[in-house]
């Protein structure tokens, strides 16, 4: 059985890296990451798992990192925006479709539709797009670039 | 940001679990058995929570099962809504999952915490209210296997240090003709105002409600109500609404009276498309 | 021919923003940085009898805890009515009351749920008709005896009302006199919030000889600098603000707040690094909110349908602080009738205290919230003299030659062109008439119109400027207070500095962040100005640079100055275009292939101030707020469930006249992004508060905003009757797109329902409560 009590050596696999921080049990994935590691890609929107600015992909599939302790990602393969580089289809679809306007969900929307990519390699149905991307909130665009931007990334690859 | 600290414990069989449990709180300390974790999380940083320890069962081997045997489906207490929805093994279930929170958090939150949280919905207690469900519970007193409706009275009668292990479905219900209505105030995505699931058995249909009322419910007289044929629809709708088990629940997302007019139509449609033959 | 304007030029920032590199505020991690967090009050209305810090700051790593007896001073934009934190009183839910610091940010908030207040609870008011009631509590004991920073405010002693517009043009009562037909109604708007996705934040620290440093997520990085100088009497040139992305405005960011506790923080840990960090709940009833409003609408018109008069009465409900809703009402006052001409008019416009959250400007600064007034006046109108709802509006556009409310004649430059928006809105939403149609059992489609225009209301003397440097390989960099919020303002002067230059916009590049050390002031990223102040600012400091060029170039090429052409990079002479000097060789002055040095270094600078603005007449409301309008026209089509009183948004259409396109797509998504926030709004968003003026769950997991799956067929157009007195004929035009939405929303349900819905949000449960009134 684990056991942590106190600060604790938590060893995190982040973009095929891994990383030895300090946290405490009760400290959430998104602070160890942005705190910790300077990758604030992930942003700190509503720390309630509502609004979905700070997901990130665990193991392939999306994750809200305000909703996970940083001591259960140990030993998952955990991706953040950082880890995209610069090249991955889906910022590029995001780019030319103008998907975003002030940005600040756009790291959590990217890696949604990454994890999208990821579980669903082909163009899934409109309605399967349309559950995996209610799990953020976009207030500035009017949701049809996000919606375009998506079919740009299957479209590219 | 969990503004306090606590013990995190993740066992590796039911027993460390319940051992854990028992030593913590000898050592005067609460604990929670902790899954998803979206609702203990939440919980402890707005402050309505403040439990000195998580005990994390997703370790344990029994609690993560998803599997169908000759007569049953188990379901792992840990398992995810996502994962349930995506086995399709029960699809009524599937739909329950697929409506609860929004799809990134239901490939997080858990069939344990859904069942056994505070927030008062319980939306996956509807299909194992309807279906014949046992429950595996396993506590300081060992473990024990009861029907699902002997624990769960709109929220689960867990004796101290106890939780949910496994659900178990028996095999009639998984492909039994089935309805799932979800009523929201505006957005997919919300609690729900109205969830009215049903499935039938031998003809029978059988319903349970949840926002609603204060809890979820399944109700013998409610039932004999709708499977009431000499009626109209719209006439067992209405009666239905008098044999609420309490007045119709009201809060920010929609007043009781609103509510009440959301289950009439829902019923009656639901009633008319059934008698149509279109379920 | 244009080079730069009129081009779909992808946001300078675009790359920046998809690879996580864009920092915003908190996302500068800073080591020993220590972190400041709030309580707040759990009561609308309550004297503070006592509060317990002792186990606070008995806690382990707590540095100071600081409450309304720490900082004497008042603080707002407009008249000194807000303390940092409350002292004695608390006037709203969620004020703030203490303020802990500590060395991190769970520890802090630990002691923060350590504090102990005492309160006793105070009546409570929760509308402005309330507030104005005989006899009603005063929130501010001495509404007039606050200090005030501009003249034109108007608050009234012994009563809740913090100012009062009034504007007033023929004579209203003869006019009614011979009215065929009269609309009147009452209105009635709640408050809700702006929720941009990064929750409001600021970090402090303050030198060793004085200078406080200020990283924060503001509109109005000069306007912090100025509070804070003349609140704590700091010089203001020791006053350093910093503001990086920012994620999201809409106005909520404009007014100075968390600034405010961070220097006061930093300073009770002398000077250290603190910042200040509020959860998502505070931010939404803490922090500023979107006013609330509540409207008397009479408006009167001949048989023809021609309006004769209109007799209008707003309640703005402002909250507990006056912040700048003394210029929302008279921005309300100014653009009060909507854009039609009305030649007898009464109007007041009112800003009153009450116990919600304080308001602060909100996209469209209060537009959309009269809009939806009179606009649902207008359809209300087009029933009683049965005529379809986008014929009346052509009958009464406003048009060259009338009169807007506050007197200013309009010409096509000034105003646009209303009816060529009102025409091609009707094709670009195949409008039918407005009346529902039936397309199964209890389903019908309904279409609503709604015209929106706006002015602005900045201070008259607001200023801007921009200063352009070269890079040795011939490039530019644009430097500007602008804020980068989102709203592309930035990537359109890099385009207009482009044209300017005759150069590829992909040689500009744009300082994003906002430094006041560094970059000219520019008044605020407010009131969708960015375009037209530091527009001209660009093209004057374009014009400065290529001056220098000029001169540079005679030297060079030995030729006059006036034969000196500068485009596509180089500085040629006119009459031999072969012979040319590449920007990258005489940028930094010339250095001719004897090494002699010929010229200057080219550096670009232009300022701008307003001009032509005063104040309105105190009688009449005379005068002129801003340098023109943007109108259009707004359809809404929904498709209603008469059964179960809920509804679909099909589509929502745009027609706006722009004055001048310059870059179609950013336009384009601009303005569809105001006609979403429009929809949430209108269709979901408010906060309910419970009789004691408690906000209830104010979180977003029950406030809700529109998700994807939600959003209508949105479509946009634009008219382009150029400005003559702005750069390139633009008009202000970002945050227009919500102005009409809520009416047009309005319009169409209540087409599609048969009832008259006066209220928002327009929820399903909404429109079956005003059903099931009507139906008993």
């Amino acid at each position: 059985m684990v056991r942590y009590d106190g600060k604790t050596v938590v060893s995190l696999n982040v973009n095929n890296e891994t990383h030895e921080v300090a946290a405490r049990p009760s400290d959430l994935l998104l602070d160890v990451l942005r705190e910790q590691l300077g990758l604030t890609a992930a942003k700190p929107g509503c720390k309630n798992g509502d609004c979905g600015a700070c997901t990130v992909m665990v193991d392939g599939w999306p994750a809200k990192s305000c909703l996970m302790l940083a001591v259960e990602a140990q030993g998952h393969a955990i991706v953040t925006v950082e880890g995209l580089g610069g090249t991955a289809a889906v910022q590029k679809a995001f780019v030319e479709a103008n998907a975003f306007q002030c940005g600040y969900c756009t790291s959590g929307f990217l890696m949604v539709c990454q994890a999208l990519k990821t579980q669903h390699p082909a163009m899934p149905e409109e309605y399967v797009i349309e559950e995996w991307l209610q799990s953020n909130l976009c207030r500035c665009t009017g949701y049809q670039e996000i919606r375009k931007a998506v079919h740009m990334m299957y479209d590219m690859t | 940001m969990i503004p306090f600290d606590f013990i995190y414990c993740r066992p590796d069989s039911l027993k460390e679990a319940s051992d854990v449990y028992i030593q913590l709180r000898n050592e005067g300390k609460t604990a929670v058995y902790y899954a998803g974790g979206s609702e203990i999380i939440t919980m402890c940083r707005s402050g309505s929570i403040r439990p000195d320890a998580v005990i994390d069962i997703k370790n344990i081997p029994e609690c993560t099962v998803l599997k169908i045997d000759a007569q049953k489906l188990h379901i792992g207490a840990a398992c995810t809504l996502n994962q349930i929805k995506e086995s399709k093994f029960f699809p009524l279930l599937g739909l329950a999952c697929g409506r609860i929170a929004d799809h990134t958090n239901q490939c997080r939150i858990s069939l344990g915490g859904n069942l056994c949280g505070t927030i008062i919905y319980r939306e996956t207690s509807l299909p194992l209210m309807l279906s014949d469900a046992d429950i595996t519970l396993y506590g300081p007193e060992g473990q024990r296997t009861v029907p699902f409706l002997a624990v769960f009275n709109g929220r689960m009668q867990l004796k101290a240090g106890e939780f949910a292990v496994q659900v178990h479905i028996p095999d009639w219900a998984l492909e039994a003709r089935c309805a799932h209505i979800k009523r929201t105030a505006n957005e997919k995505i919300d609690y729900p105002l109205v969830n009215v699931t049903a499935l039938w058995k031998d003809g029978f249909m059988r319903a349970a409600f949840c926002g609603i009322c204060s809890h979820p419910f399944r109700s013998g007289q409610i039932e004999a109500v709708l499977n009431d044929r000499s009626l109209s629809c719209d006439v067992r709708a209405e009666k239905v609404l008098g044999l609420l088990p309490e007045p119709p629940y009201g809060d920010v997302e929609g007043s009781g009276k609103y509510r009440a007019f959301i289950l009439r139509n829902t019923l009656s449609s639901l009633l008319e498309d059934a008698e149509n033959g279109k379920i | 021919m244009y080079k730069a304007i009129g081009k779909n030029i992808q946001r300078k920032e675009a790359w920046d923003k998809v690879t996580g590199k864009a920092r915003y505020t908190d996302d500068l991690p800073e080591t020993g940085i220590l972190s400041a967090r709030l309580l707040t009050s759990k009561y609308a209305h309550a004297r503070i009898l006592h509060i317990d810090i002792s186990e606070a700051l008995a806690l382990n790593g707590v540095k100071s805890v600081l409450t309304g007896s720490d900082c004497p001073e008042l603080f707002g934009p407009l008249v000194l009515d807000r303390p940092a934190l409350a002292r004695d009183v608390v006037r709203y839910a969620g004020e703030p009351v203490a303020m802990v610091v500590a060395k991190d940010e769970p520890t802090a908030e630990q002691a923060v749920r350590l504090i102990k207040v005492e309160y006793e609870q105070l009546p409570v008011i929760l509308t402005p008709l309330q507030a104005l009631a005989d006899g009603a509590y005063l929130i501010h004991s001495k509404t007039n005896g606050y200090r005030k920073v501009s003249t034109d405010i108007y608050p009234e002693a012994g009563t809740n009302i913090a100012s009062r517009y009034r504007m007033r043009k023929g004579d209203i009562k003869e006019a009614f006199d011979r009215c065929e037909f009269i609309v009147r109604q009452r209105f009635f708007l709640p408050p809700s919030d702006h929720l941009a996705m990064e929750v409001r934040t600021a970090r402090a620290e303050i030198s060793s000889e004085g200078t406080v440093l200020i990283t924060t997520s503001s509109q109005s990085p000069y306007a912090v600098q100025n509070q804070i100088s003349k609140a704590f009497l700091i010089p203001s040139g020791q006053i350093h603000v910093h503001v990086p992305f920012v994620g999201g405005g809409f106005g909520g960011k404009a007014p100075v707040t968390l600034e405010i506790l961070a220097v006061l923080a930093s300073r009770s840990v002398g000077g250290k690094a603190v910042r200040v960090t509020i959860p998502r709940e505070q931010d939404m009833v803490s922090a500023p909110c979107r006013i609330g409003l509540e409207a008397d609408i009479r408006i009167g018109a001949n048989k023809e349908g021609i309006i004769q008069a209109m007799e209008l009465t707003y309640f703005l409900d402002c909250g507990a602080y006056t912040d700048i809703s003394p210029y929302m009402t008279k921005a309300i006052a100014v653009d009060c009738t909507g854009p039609y001409h009305v030649e007898n008019l009464s109007c007041d416009a009112l800003c009153v205290y009450t116990n919600h959250t304080y308001a602060t400007s909100y996209r469209s600064f209060a537009r959309e919230s009269c809009t939806f007034c009179i606009e649902r006046a207008m359809d209300m109108l087009a029933r009683k003299c049965a005529l379809d709802p986008l014929e009346l509006r052509i009958k009464n556009a406003i048009r060259p030659g009338s009169l807007t409310p506050s007197q200013v004649l309009c010409t096509p430059s000034l105003t646009g062109d209303l009816t060529q928006c009102l025409n091609k809105v009707k094709l670009l939403s195949e409008w039918d008439g407005g009346n529902a149609l039936t397309i199964k059992q209890d389903t019908v489609r309904a279409k609503g119109i709604a015209c929106l225009w706006k002015t602005e209301t900045p201070p008259t003397d607001a200023v801007s400027g921009a200063l352009i440097t070269f890079n040795p390989d011939g490039s530019v960099n644009l430097i500007t207070g602008v804020v980068e919020m989102g709203s592309g303002g930035q990537t359109h002067l890099a385009q207009i500095l482009a044209e300017k230059l005759r150069i590829d916009p992909k040689q500009v590049h744009v300082v994003m962040e906002v430094d006041t050390r560094a970059a000219p002031k520019h008044w605020k990223t407010v009131a969708s100005m960015t375009e037209y102040m530091a527009g001209h600012a660009v093209v004057r400091a374009s014009d400065d640079m290529i001056e220098q060029l000029r001169i540079n170039g005679a030297q060079a090429l030995g030729c006059p100055a006036e034969e000196i052409e500068v485009a596509n990079g180089r500085v040629y002479s006119r009459k031999n275009p072969e012979n040319f000097i590449a920007f990258k060789d005489i940028v930094h002055g010339y250095k001719a292939p004897d090494g002699s040095s010929i010229g200057e270094p080219v550096l670009g600078r232009g300022g701008f101030m307003l001009k032509g603005l005063t104040a309105l007449d105190p009688q009449t409301g005379k005068g002129k707020t801003g340098p023109a309008w943007t109108l259009g026209a707004q359809v809404v089509e929904v498709e209603a469930d008469l059964k179960t009183c809920t509804y679909r948004i099909i589509s929502a259409s745009t027609v706006m006249d722009v004055g001048r396109v310059i870059n179609p797509e950013s336009m384009r998504s601009m303005v569809a992004g105001g006609m979403s926030m429009g929809i949430s709004m209108a269709s979901r968003e408010a906060f309910s508060y419970n009789s004691e003026g408690i906000p209830q769950a104010p979180n977003l997991r029950t406030y809700k905003l529109l998700h994807i799956g939600q959003e209508p067929d949105f479509r946009v157009s634009f008219v382009e009757t150029p400005e003559s007195e702005s750069p390139y004929g633009v008009r202000s035009y970002s945050e227009h797109g919500i102005i009409g939405m809520a009416a047009a929303l309005g319009n169409a349900l209540s087409a599609a329902f048969g009832a008259e819905f006066t209220s928002l949000p327009l929820t399903p449960e909404k429109l079956w409560r005003v059903l099931s009134e009507e139906n008993t």
